[in-house]
């Protein structure tokens, strides 16, 4: 899992603005490349080169965005896969970070995880679906089991290397003036270790989406995104499973910028840990 | 993993050795007893022995090689498409403001899509078999690759530039020799999250694309039959494989650029 310890990846953010443009330059700058590339999509949808069935124009995807949003059957969808999401991420949120912080602070909890995280940790999640669907039958608990202990590994790990950075001379400095242990982890530990901590709940939970998307095809979940265009393929409904597809990166887009880039703000930042 | 152990002698990380050792010793004992109990079906919970077992089977006779094969080969294919494209569009990107404007939003829309969900629509448009599982490896990987090589583009020292254009070096030089080496420490870790996302990618793939090879699609047909010997031999094989590929592959990528070239020391313990 070097993904953990490595640089975090550049903000794949919209183009940095230049302080001095206008508002409506910026809007503009960052919707032309989809005007020009809808503009190719439709030519080519309308060209007839493929068979519509298989390749949509961008109303019909629309319209069949609007037609499941209106019948309420696109909300269950996406409700159920958020669900699975909080419930398989949140599970791992708080077993990686009990087990990273015992892995640091404890000399046995070090000698018994980091061997079997370090030999878990390079499978890649996905590949144990089918012994997880093998032990826990078809369906959502093995879909959240699974989300969790897939995302659970970039968590425990960047939790132990972030508890292990805390700088020494903190925490001996807290000592001399008269900190207890529960002090010394709330008040130091706790805050030196968090950027990492952030950083390994943001790369489990941005593993967990990429992998509960294909699972849910695999589990033959009854509601979910994924089963949502799986199933969508059996009557050729492409324009059914682009619109799934478009929401998929709308709430994975949604996780990233809203949940983790507030967390941060309101957390590392304001203590003064990053800038 | 990487950090902090450079400072670790080699006594004290021999001793770590040893207790790895034990804790897995001890974890693989507890399992077998478990298997052995008879408390789970033995076709759900096989024993270690028997997956040793089948794992050698399947080795001796060729099959896993085969499958191993197929699947690197995907791998490795796609991962190729996504180098030739994402490195130059990457460095373009960092080079000229419009190539920038242009693709990074689109590249900040498409990325948080996961690469499996495009699996059902890929099928219906290549058919199943070898196009799906490359050209999801190659939407896996490009995104990490294309980004790291703009911000390595992009930080490169404005000092040794000026240095060299001092210096008296021409703009075909100043790319080939201060450019690409500066950002080669971004690419390769741009390429390491690409294998591992393409690795993840490749084995989704052929469990839904359904062609007759690879080790994702082994795994996925031992479900039918309750083959959880065979699943879990395929486990480690995939494991395996990942593994050698991040500590060799890349391993040796690096030592022959980056490290040679002295742009980042060799700390990894």
């Amino acid at each position: 899992m070097q993904e953990t310890t490595t640089v975090e990846m550049a903000p794949a953010g919209i183009a940095p603005a230049t302080s001095r443009e206008p508002w409506w330059r910026i809007v503009w700058r960052n919707a032309f490349p989809f005007l020009v590339l809808g503009a190719i999509w439709e030519i080519v949808a309308h060209a007839g080169l493929f068979p519509p069935r298989l390749f949509p124009t961008l109303e019909t995807i629309a319209s069949a965005f609007v037609r499941l949003m209106a019948a309420g059957i696109l909300p269950h969808h996406i409700a159920e896969t958020l669900l699975r999401l909080i419930a398989g991420f949140g599970l791992a949120a708080v077993a990686g970070i009990a087990i990273g912080i015992a892995m640091a602070r404890l000399r046995l909890a070090e000698d018994v995880f980091l061997p079997l995280v370090s030999i878990g940790a390079p499978i890649p999640g996905i590949a144990y679906a089918p012994l997880f669907l093998l032990w826990f039958g078809l369906g959502s608990f093995s879909t959240i089991l699974l989300v969790a202990f897939v995302s659970a590994f970039p968590i425990i790990l960047n939790t132990w290397t972030g508890v292990k950075a805390v700088k020494e001379i903190w925490v001996r400095s807290a000592l001399a003036m008269g900190a207890d242990n529960r002090r010394l982890f709330h008040h130091v530990i706790l805050p030196g270790a968090l950027p990492y901590i952030l950083t390994g709940l943001r790369l489990g939970l941005a593993q967990a989406w990429r992998i509960l998307v294909g699972v849910e095809m695999l589990a033959a979940v009854s509601w979910g995104l994924g089963w949502l265009i799986f199933g969508a393929r059996e009557f050729l409904n492409t324009d059914v499973m682009l619109a799934g597809v478009a929401v998929i990166g709308m709430i994975g887009f949604a996780l990233e910028k809203l949940v983790f880039q507030r967390i941060e703000n309101f957390t590392v930042v304001r203590w003064g840990m990053m800038t | 993993m990487t950090a902090g152990t450079a400072a670790t002698t080699n006594q004290e990380r021999s001793r770590s050795m040893w207790r790895a050792a034990v804790t897995l010793v001890v974890a693989a004992l507890l399992y077998e007893l478990v298997a052995r109990s008879g408390y789970f079906p033995r076709v759900l919970v096989p024993s270690l022995s028997a997956v040793a077992q089948t794992l050698f089977a399947l080795l001796i006779d060729g099959t896993l090689l085969r499958h191993s094969l197929a699947t690197i080969y995907r791998v490795l294919f796609g991962l190729g498409l996504a180098v030739v494209v994402a490195v130059p569009l990457g460095i373009l990107m960092a080079r000229f403001r419009a190539v920038e404007n242009f693709f990074l939003p689109l590249a900040s829309a498409l990325m948080p899509i996961p690469s499996l969900a495009w699996v059902p629509v890929f099928i219906l448009w290549f058919g199943l078999g070898n196009t799906v599982a490359v050209l999801i490896v190659f939407y896996a990987a490009t995104f990490p690759l294309l980004l790291n090589t703009w911000s390595g583009v992009r930080a490169v020292n404005p000092l040794w530039l000026r240095a060299a254009g001092a210096m008296g070096a021409g703009e075909q030089a100043l790319f080939w020799k201060v450019i690409i080496p500066a950002a080669f420490p971004f690419i390769i870790t741009g390429l390491r999250q690409s294998f591992l996302r393409a690795w993840i990618a490749v084995v989704g793939a052929e469990m839904l694309a359904a062609s007759d090879f690879g080790l994702g699609w082994v795994i996925f047909d031992a479900k039918e039959f309750l083959n959880a010997d065979v699943m879990m031999a395929s486990l480690a094989v995939i494991g395996l494989i990942g593994f050698a590929f991040e500590r060799l592959a890349f391993g040796a990528l690096e030592r022959a650029t980056v490290l040679r070239w002295g742009m980042v020391r060799a700390a990894k313990g």
